[in-house]
């Protein structure tokens, strides 16, 4: 699990204590709210780290709507913005044309960008609007209290759908990266999860790509983030990943969905191929 | 200064909009004040502005929220159907202290009701802009003139108070041409620096955060009664109405917006029949005028109030007056717009000791007739 | 000068509106009080149109012009509409080509205009609005020529010289046009 070596105890006794990890500058010193085992702090953290490794955090302005993601205001040291429930990519845009020199990003839940915030979410994205929006997607509505979301898979147990999900009655959970992808204002859509060390790097690679493609002035940039809810699911941390592994991977596969920089660059290499015939 | 052009109300409040420093536009089309929304399309892309039509009129006052946020001077523009889909922003404008300057143009309601001009949204926009403890200013013009001078106060006051403004104008109001003097553009160098605006901290200062959350009730609790105490120094500064033919009237008719014009031709066309009939217009609707309207009250043996809609400024005045005086209504709904010859009407009626509440329906006389 | 409240009234197309604002903006440029108001509806082409316009040296109060001391018809339907409206010693137009009417009013003055036919016969077709205008002008004196000449010049994009002088025209032949009194 982890990459981190044990020390002899002659050494520790003799060294100074060793910083092993510690908050990068950009977070708050703010007490965590979140559940134990919950992704929001491994998501929050690598958007943190990317803020801070791109050196923008001076310019960096972000946006969290209502569900638990609204208390990310707290957690972050650049300007926040705290939304309403669905209205992030309208209150983004809103800063973004006012400020088009600043790196603007939204934090966004299932419910809230997927159920009540789908217009503001298709339409941002179809504006090309340059922000970059982390959505994680744990299956679930978390600050409520474990309610049906958009993206609960068929036969699923929540509050609201004690019996599972009835795919026939309440229709079927949505895709976001593969229905965001069809649109053309977007720039870079991925879906990754935080299960792992090797997971978490790749999602951090994928986060810094997002805010990289938006300073580039790409357009649009969305990374899904599949996501636990130990609470809510009513599991400990670690069969929480069991569970999302087994029944959220199949549903929705890891991936990039768009990726505009890659096709152009396939498609002038795909030129030169041709010209050079 | 600027010469006397000739102006629809809706263009030339939005070219005001533009010369008192708004350079961002959100909105969502509808009847009738879609001559804002044009205008701001063809005027904004000249100016380095920003006209974005949203994809609803929810994201439209969100967008505003985020422009607002960013210290920028914003403006959307909507009418009655469309202001009740901007309640949610608008009551989260008031939570996090943001200025910016909403137009409701009102036409008939409730629901998709007609294209009509109407005041039927007094109460919303003076008791219920969106959900909370909270208020917004109300603006009511009732000349072209007063839609371009008013949209300029509109922005000032909505910085210098941290609070949404509207101005709550109607399709008579916004389709119209009169003559007006476009105010002089202000020098955008020269307005107040917003310290709490999301801009980037540049590293140069503690992060700012624009937020109406609170959890913690004591910490809601005091939040609401901090931004309680600024209304009450808007309900003591601000308040503006404008009082006619008081010297010896002994009545006196209270009308704002479009309706003041129908009173005022009733009002002359009564003092032309030796009636001696006072004219009071509220300019400001929130904070509403007490004061004016109680000295008013004072002077005069009956008031009548004259509205596009079933009566509902009435109450603001009948509290301002305490009841010291009979107050009547006479007022017309649902798109149309009454005739002056039917408030003289109403007029003589008060005169003679009546105290009523007309609607037209069916030319039935309601209420304490006595 | 009078005050005066005049309704102008017809199909959408038939430029009621354009009427309107030409009578509108020589009361800007005579420094009078005005005010112009359309009807709007739903209706975007060829529905009914019309458009109140008040000139006065005083404050206009209503501007939606219920009893008008003026009515410019120039169809049947709106003839029919408003001419009851119209305050005794008021005065009515109509254009008799496309609005065929008698005014069985004694109280009024009754001025049949062929406006459509005079502008196909003079090449200003879709004028004949304007001759209308240049008829009231020659019966009420509301403005002057110069003042209607520099309205034109306002309210016809300059782009469009040719169309600025066919208004200029139009009007002068409103103006010179002896009336058809009786009823046809």
């Amino acid at each position: 699990m982890t990459t981190l070596t044990a020390e002899p105890v002659e050494a520790k006794v003799a060294a100074k204590p060793k910083t092993l990890f510690s908050r990068t500058p950009v977070l708050t010193d703010h007490i965590t709210n979140y559940c134990p085992g919950c992704s929001h702090g491994i998501v929050q953290r690598l958007i943190a780290e990317t803020i801070d490794e791109l050196g923008v955090a001076g310019k960096t302005i972000g946006v969290s709507p209502v569900g638990c993601s609204v208390l990310a205001c707290e957690f972050y040291s650049c300007d926040m913005a705290q939304a309403a429930h669905g209205r992030a990519p309208a209150v983004a845009t809103g800063i973004k044309r006012a400020h088009p020199d600043n790196v603007v990003f939204t934090y966004q839940g299932d419910g809230d960008l997927a159920s009540i915030g789908m217009a503001e979410t298709v339409h941002a994205a179809t504006r090309g609007e340059k922000i970059t929006v982390v959505f994680i997607n744990n299956a679930i509505y978390g600050m409520t209290g474990g309610q049906m979301a958009p993206t609960s898979l068929p036969g699923q147990v929540t509050q609201t759908s004690p019996y599972g999900r009835d795919v026939k009655a309440v229709g079927y959970p949505i895709r976001v990266c593969e229905l965001l992808s069809t649109l053309d204002g977007v720039a870079f859509a991925q879906r990754v999860m935080v299960d792992t060390p090797k997971s978490v790097r790749a999602a951090k690679k994928a986060i810094r790509k997002a805010f990289e493609y938006q300073i580039e002035g790409a357009g649009y940039t969305i990374i899904e983030v599949l996501a636990t809810c130990p609470t809510n699911w009513g599991l400990s941390p670690t069969k929480a990943f069991a569970w999302m592994r087994d029944n959220m991977l199949p549903y929705y596969p890891l991936g990039v969905y768009k990726d505009i920089k890659a096709e152009l660059a396939a498609a002038s290499a795909d030129a030169a191929d041709k010209g050079g015939e | 200064m600027s010469e006397k052009v000739l102006m629809k109300g809706n263009e030339a409040l939005a070219e005001a909009a533009i010369r008192a420093g708004c350079r961002h536009f959100f909105g969502y089309p509808i009847t009738p004040q879609t001559e804002v929304a044009a205008y701001m399309a063809k005027r904004m892309p000249k100016i380095g502005g920003t006209y974005l039509q949203a994809e609803s009129e929810v994201a439209a006052i969100n967008m505003v929220y985020g422009a607002s946020a960013a210290g920028a001077r914003v403006m959307t523009s909507s009418s009655s159907p469309g202001v009740s889909l901007k309640m949610e922003g608008i009551s989260y404008m008031i939570g996090a202290n943001l200025p910016a300057v909403i137009i409701n143009v009102q036409r008939g309601g409730p629901g998709l009701g007609g294209i009509q001009p109407s005041q039927a949204d007094y109460w919303m926009a003076t008791r219920a802009m969106g959900h909370g403890d909270g208020h917004i200013i109300v603006f009511a013009p009732s000349t072209v003139q007063e839609m371009a001078d008013l949209v300029a106060k509109a922005f000032d006051l909505g910085d210098k108070y941290r609070i949404p403004v509207m101005i709550l104008a109607d399709g008579l109001l916004g389709q119209m041409m009169e003559p007006v003097i476009l105010p002089e553009p202000i020098d955008q160098e020269n307005l107040a620096d917003k310290d709490w605006a999301l801009t980037g901290h540049q590293d140069q200062r503690k992060h700012n955060t624009i937020s109406s959350l609170f959890l913690e009730p004591q910490e809601l609790e005091n939040d609401i009664l901090k931004r309680r105490e600024r209304y009450l120094i808007i309900e003591q500064a601000e308040p503006m109405a404008q009082v006619e033919y008081m010297d010896d009237a002994e009545v006196a008719v209270v009308a704002f917006g479009a309706a003041s014009r129908i009173a005022r031709s009733a009002v002359n066309k009564a003092r032309a029949n030796g009636v001696k009939v006072g004219l009071v217009r509220p300019v400001t609707l929130w904070p509403f005028p007490k004061d004016i309207l109680s000295a008013v009250g004072d002077k005069v043996k009956a008031l009548l109030c004259v509205e596009f809609s079933t009566g509902q400024m009435i109450e603001d005045v009948r509290l301002a007056v305490h009841d010291k005086v009979p107050v009547s209504f006479f007022g017309h709904t649902g798109g149309i717009v009454p005739t002056p010859d039917e408030v003289v009407v109403a007029i003589e009626r008060m005169v003679a000791g009546e105290q009523f509440h007309i609607l037209p329906f069916k030319s039935r006389l309601t209420g304490g007739a006595s | 000068m009078a005050d005066l409240q005049i309704m102008l009234a017809g199909f959408g197309g038939q430029g009621i509106l354009f009427a309107g604002k030409l009578i509108a903006y020589s009361g800007l440029i005579d420094g009078r009080e005005l005010s112009w108001l359309p009807s709007y509806g739903p209706e975007m082409r060829g529905g009914t149109a019309n458009c109140s316009v008040c000139l006065s040296d005083a404050p206009i109060g209503s501007p939606l012009v219920v009893d008008p001391d003026i009515l410019i018809a120039m169809n049947v339907p709106s003839f029919n509409r408003f001419v009851e409206a119209v305050k005794p010693g008021g005065i009515i137009l109509v254009d008799s080509t496309i609005a065929d009417v008698c005014c069985m009013r004694d109280d009024v003055q009754f001025y049949r205009v062929p406006a459509t036919q005079l502008s196909e016969e003079h090449n200003l077709q879709t004028l004949a609005n304007v001759i209308l205008v240049g008829r009231l002008l020659k019966l009420t004196e509301f403005t002057c020529a110069s003042s209607l000449d520099t309205a034109i010049d306002k309210s016809v994009s300059a782009k469009r010289i040719d169309l600025v002088n066919f208004n200029k025209q139009a009007w002068r032949l409103g103006y010179e046009f002896t009336d058809l009194k009786e009823c046809g």
